[in-house]
C-alpha cells in the first residue's frame, strides 16, 4: 500500500504544480515509511519541505499556502501526535471555508499513519478517527486496499475540503494488491461491496475491512456467507450503501479498533436504527478496542481486534434468533 | 483607498490619512460597544488603545499587495485595507455569518478568536506567495497574551527556517484579559524573543502612529526584499475594558486607568498634527461626523442581511463546497420543523 500512496503522491504533484508535500522527515528521507520517497528528487525543494517539528504550524500553515492558491499535502508523522495539531486541524482547517462564508476553500489533506499492532512507542498506534468524524467540515478518508489506496489518495488531494487521509500503519506493507496504472480516482463517500453474503455483513474501514475480509473467508469454510463492507470514507458517510448492505440481509456486525465508547462504529449502529430497524433480526454488535488507554507491546494482541474475535463476533450474531 | 506602495517619509495627506483612520476606528469602536450595551450586538472588544499601531502599520504597508491576518480588536481601524471592512466588523458583531467573508478585494483574514491561531495561518500565507512568486509580504496582529500560546513560537520558528516575508506585530497592551504582562513573560521583553528565531525584533511605541510606521516600514522592505521577517512588539495601554464582557476595576484602580485614557493615542496625535497645521477641533468633528454616518450605512445593511438571513439555508451553507447528504437531510428536517412550528402544529419529522 505505500507503494501505491508514494506512486499517487507523484502523480499528484505532477498533474498539479500547486501541489506541495510537507511534513516533519518527508523530503530527504522520503518519511519514515518511505510515502513520500523521491518526491523531493522529483519536484524540488520548494514543493517537497522537510518541517520543523512542530505539528500546529505544519496544519495551520496549510490554511494560509491553501489561502494563497496552493494544494498543501501536509503529513503528520502518527495520528497520536495530531493531537499537537487538533486546534489547527479542527479549529481553523476544517472551519475555514465557513468562517471566510466561501471565499477560501480549503482543498488540504492531512496525511497520516494511525492504528497498532506493529509494538511501536506510546501514542503511536491511536485509532481517533471518530474523534475527528465529529468536526463538521472535515472529511475522512481510510482505504483499506492498494488500488483505493491511490484512488482515495487523488480523490483527496483534488477535493476543495480538508481530507484527513488515514494509511494503516499495519497495511503500509502487508496489506498488497493489484494498483491500476492510469488516473484512478475514488469519490469519498461510495462504501465497497468487499465480500458479497447473504447471513451476514461485517462493516469495517480500513485494516480492520482486511482483517473482516479474512473472518468472512473463514466462516465461509463452515458454509457461512457472510458479506463485507468496506466504508472507505466515514466522512461523508455512504448511508444509502450501509443500509442497503444491512437491511438486505438482516445481520450486520461493526468493527474498529478504536475504544467501544463513541467510536465510528456507534455511529454507524445509530444510523442503522434508523434505517434498518425492521429489517433486523439480531442486534448489531461492536468489535473494538477498550475503553482503555492503547496499551503496550505485551497487552497489544489483546486489545486490537483480530480475525478470532470477529469471527466470534459474528457467530454469536448469526444464532441469535430472528 | 490609499493604493501606492508606502514611501518611507509620509507626506501631509498619509499623516491626515493615518489620524483619520484611528479617529474613525474609535468611533465605529464606541458604536458598537454601546451597542452592545443596548443589547443590540454580542460580545466585542474596543480597540482602545491600538487606534495609533493600526493605522501606523496599515499605512506602511500596500494594501494591493499585503495581506493582514487580525486577531478582533484592530479591525476597525483597518480602513486603509478597505472602507467594507467595517461593514464586515459589524455584521459579525451581531453574528451575521457573513461577517467572515471579505470580498475578493479585501486582503484581509476575517476575526480570530482561538488566540494565536493567525500566526500559523500568516506565516503560511508568506510561505505560499514566496512559493509563488507574488510580491507582498503579509503583517499578523496579535496580543501579549496570544504571544504567550504555542502557536506564536511554531510559526515564528518556521518563518525564520524559512525567510518568509511575515511581519509579526505583537501588541503588548498590558494585559490579556486581567493577566498582566508581569505574569506573561520573564523575558526582558517581548521584542527580545525574536532573537532566538533568527531575526531581528523591536520595541516601539504603540501609541505613536509615526513609530510603528516606521518599524512596520523597515519589517516590509526587510520582508520584499527576501530578507526574512520581523517582530515588531508596540507598546500601548488598553484603556478600557477587554471586553464588553469585563469590568477591569476588579484588577485595574482607577488611577492607572485615569492615566491610560489621559495618554490615549488619540489626541497626542491630533496635538501633533494641529501643531503642524494639519489638523483642527473642527476637522476632527468632521472626520467623527463621516465615521458616523459611514457606521450608520454599516448598520443599516447589517440589518437588511440579518432580515433576510433564512437560518436552514444559512446554517448548512459553506461547510463544505457541497452538503454531504445527510446535511441535507438535515437542513430539510430544520426547514420542516420551523415550517410546523409557524403554522402553529409542531410535527415530528423521520430520521434518515
Ligand atoms: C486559545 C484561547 N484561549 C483563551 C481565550 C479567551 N480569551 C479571549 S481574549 C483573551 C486575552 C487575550 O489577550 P491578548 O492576547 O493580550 O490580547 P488583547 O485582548 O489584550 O488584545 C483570552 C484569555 C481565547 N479566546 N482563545
Ligand atoms: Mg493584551
Amino acid at each position: 500500500m505505500v507503494e501505491a500512496i508514494n506512486h499517487t503522491l507523484h502523480e499528484e504533484m505532477a498533474r498539479d504544480e500547486r501541489v506541495m508535500v510537507f511534513g516533519e522527515d518527508v523530503a530527504v528521507n522520503g518519511g519514515v515509511f518511505r510515502a513520500t520517497e523521491g518526491l523531493i528528487d522529483a519536484f524540488g525543494p520548494d514543493r517537497v519541505v522537510d518541517m520543523p517539528l512542530a505539528e500546529a504550524v505544519i496544519v495551520g500553515a496549510s490554511v494560509g499556502l491553501a489561502a494563497a492558491g496552493l494544494v498543501p499535502v501536509a503529513e503528520i508523522q502518527f495520528l497520536g501526535f495530531s493531537y499537537q495539531a487538533m486546534h489547527q486541524l479542527v479549529g481553523q482547517v476544517a472551519r475555514l471555508r465557513s468562517r471566510t462564508q466561501g471565499r477560501f476553500d480549503a482543498p488540504i489533506t492531512v496525511r497520516a499513519p494511525f492504528g497498532g499492532g506493529v509494538r511501536t512507542p506510546e501514542l503511536h498506534s491511536e485509532s481517533l478517527e471518530s474523534q475527528y468524524a465529529n468536526c463538521p467540515g472535515l472529511k475522512i478518508a481510510a482505504p483499506a486496499t492498494a488500488a483505493d489506496a491511490k484512488g482515495l489518495l487523488a480523490a483527496a488531494i483534488r477535493d476543495p475540503d480538508p481530507v484527513l487521509f488515514l494509511e494503516p500503519l499495519r497495511g503500509y506493507r502487508m496489506i498488497r494488491g493489484p494498483v491500476p496504472e492510469d488516473d484512478h480516482v475514488v469519490p469519498l463517500g461510495r462504501s465497497r461491496q468487499a465480500r458479497s453474503g447473504t447471513d451476514l455483513v461485517i462493516v469495517a474501514w480500513s485494516y480492520q475491512a482486511e482483517l473482516a475480509c479474512r473472518a468472512a473467508d473463514r466462516l465461509a469454510a463452515d458454509g457461512l456467507s457472510v458479506g463485507v463492507l468496506d466504508l472507505r470514507s466515514i466522512v461523508p458517510l455512504d448511508v444509502d450503501g450501509l443500509a442497503e448492505a444491512v437491511s438486505s440481509v438482516g445481520r450486520a456486525i461493526v468493527v474498529q479498533e478504536a475504544p467501544e465508547t463513541c467510536g465510528f462504529a456507534s455511529e454507524i449502529i445509530a444510523t442503522i436504527n434508523d434505517h434498518c430497524f425492521y429489517d433486523l433480526e439480531a442486534p448489531v454488535e461492536r468489535v473494538s478496542g477498550f475503553d482503555v488507554p492503547y496499551p503496550v507491546g505485551l497487552l497489544e494482541d489483546f486489545y486490537v481486534p483480530d480475525v478470532d474475535r470477529i469471527v466470534a463476533a459474528a457467530r454469536r450474531t448469526l444464532a441469535m434468533a430472528p | 483607498m490609499l493604493t501606492t506602495t508606502p514611501e518611507a517619509e509620509p507626506d501631509d495627506a498619509e499623516l491626515v490619512d493615518i489620524l483619520e483612520r484611528m479617529v474613525a476606528g474609535q468611533v465605529y469602536s464606541t458604536r458598537c460597544f454601546n451597542l452592545q450595551r443596548q443589547g443590540r450586538m454580542g460580545t466585542m472588544a474596543p480597540i482602545d488603545g491600538s487606534e495609533a499601531l493600526v493605522a501606523g502599520a496599515a499605512s506602511a504597508l500596500d494594501p494591493t499587495t499585503d495581506w493582514v491576518f487580525p486577531q478582533y480588536r484592530e479591525q476597525f481601524a483597518l480602513g486603509r485595507f478597505g472602507d467594507e471592512v467595517i461593514d464586515r466588523v459589524v455584521l459579525y458583531n451581531i453574528g451575521h455569518p457573513a461577517g467572515g467573508h471579505y470580498a475578493e478585494h479585501l486582503r484581509v483574514f476575517p476575526h480570530q478568536i482561538s488566540l494565536a491561531c493567525q500566526i500559523p495561518h500568516a506565516v503560511g500565507m508568506a510561505w505560499g506567495m514566496k512559493v509563488t512568486g507574488e510580491p507582498g509580504c503579509v503583517a499578523t496582529f496579535f496580543g501579549d497574551g496570544s504571544s504567550s500560546e504555542g502557536d506564536f513560537y511554531e510559526a515564528a520558528n518556521l518563518a525564520g527556517v524559512l525567510d518568509a516575508p511575515v511581519i509579526f506585530v505583537l501588541v503588548n497592551n498590558g494585559w490579556a484579559i486581567s493577566t498582566p504582562t508581569a505574569a506573561q513573560t520573564g523575558a526582558e521583553s517581548f521584542a527580545a524573543k525574536a532573537h532566538a528565531f533568527g531575526f531581528p525584533g523591536m520595541q516601539v511605541d504603540g501609541r505613536d502612529p509615526l513609530a510603528v510606521r516606521a518599524a512596520v516600514f523597515e519589517a516590509r522592505e526587510r520582508a520584499v526584499g527576501g530578507r526574512g521577517p520581523m517582530l515588531i512588539e508596540a507598546v500601548t495601554v488598553r484603556h478600557g475594558p477587554h471586553t464588553t464582557a469585563d469590568d477591569p476595576t476588579k484588577y485595574r484602580s482607577a488611577d492607572e486607568l485615569a492615566r491610560a485614557r489621559d495618554d490615549e493615542p488619540i489626541r497626542r496625535f491630533a496635538a501633533q498634527l494641529t501643531e503642524r497645521g494639519l489638523w483642527s477641533e473642527e476637522r476632527q468633528r468632521e472626520v467623527e461626523a463621516a465615521a458616523d454616518a459611514r457606521f450608520d450605512l454599516a448598520w443599516d445593511r447589517s440589518q437588511e442581511a440579518a432580515a433576510t438571513l433564512d437560518p436552514a439555508t444559512a446554517l448548512f451553507e459553506h461547510v463544505y463546497a457541497e452538503p454531504t447528504a445527510r446535511m441535507q437531510r438535515q437542513r430539510g428536517e430544520l426547514r420542516a420543523h420551523l415550517d410546523a412550528m409557524a403554522n402553529g402544529a409542531a410535527n415530528g419529522s423521520a430520521a434518515g
